[in-house]
């Protein structure tokens, strides 16, 4: 308090400390899987408006849906669809993960690498068995 | 902070942060978090079941009382849970004041839009017309 007082007294600002950002520590996974965690939940955000679409052309027709079936059965429509599954399955992972935390339980250094592992081993994997079981419930791949 | 001020500390506590709001959308956050998990899980079925069916099967099953009650309950969950997650993700890299208003903004529109052209979609699928 004493030296901020001082500081306003004494006229022109001393330039702030700066805290480390992050270009200054090694990429560790922990973090690289905070970062994924956030842009999964921006991209599930905006792949929302897919789940939107797909309702309203089933409310709106078999023409309007027949639309949908369309693009979403199209090669660029399912690699989407791909990419949109596996992020909401490691956004749910990683928010589980996060929901570990938040009870205080698995910051000892293997443990947050093991859940961190968990998360990703876990979507990728998850993402893959649901695809199969997509297809096998559609009868094969085309 | 330097400039000799008339705020109480107090005062200066009061709206403190970037969103100038306390807790409750971290906790909010969690708890539609946590029912998150059943209801994207309940989706993900939902659509595997959907696959490959016609229109009217479609139109049945997302019209069926539990299975529209379930879609519902995931539209608002979701809705409410990117709401807060794009206003966290706007609040930590938008610094401009102008630029952030809008930013919110246009975010609970987006939220509000999304949310009710699926809400929508369900009710009129499960009352017909």
């Amino acid at each position: 308090m004493a030296e901020l007082e001082a500081g306003s007294a004494a006229g022109p600002r001393r330039p702030r400390p700066l805290s480390p950002h992050l270009q200054i520590y090694k990429p560790m996974l922990t973090m690289m899987m905070s970062i994924v965690h956030r842009i999964t939940g921006a991209a599930l955000y905006f792949g929302m408006m897919l789940i939107a679409w797909w309702l309203i052309a089933a409310a709106s027709g078999p023409n309007a849906y027949a639309n949908v079936e369309w693009y979403m059965g199209s090669l660029i429509g399912r690699l989407v669809l791909f990419g949109y599954t596996w992020a909401l399955l490691h956004h749910m992972l990683g928010g589980i993960r996060h929901l570990i935390w938040d009870t205080g339980h698995g910051f000892e250094p293997a443990e947050r690498e093991m859940l961190t592992m968990a998360t990703l081993v876990g979507s990728v994997s998850l993402t893959l068995i649901l695809w199969v079981v997509g297809y096998l419930a559609m009868g094969g791949p085309l | 902070m330097n400039e000799p001020q008339m705020r109480t500390p107090l005062g200066r506590v009061r709206g403190f942060g970037a969103a100038h709001t306390g807790t409750r959308h971290f906790w909010h956050q969690r708890v539609t978090s946590v029912a998150g998990i059943p209801l994207s899980l309940a989706l993900v079925i939902i659509i595997i079941a959907l696959l490959g069916r016609t229109h009217a099967a479609v139109v049945q099953i997302l019209g069926s009382p539990l299975v529209a009650i379930i879609m519902l309950l995931f539209i608002i969950n979701t809705a409410y849970h990117m709401w807060i997650g794009m206003q966290e993700i706007i609040l930590d890299y938008v610094h401009d004041d102008k630029l952030k208003l809008l930013s919110l903004m246009a975010n609970t529109f987006f939220v509000f839009a999304v949310g009710f052209v699926s809400a929508y979609a369900i009710l009129k699928l499960s009352f017909g017309v």
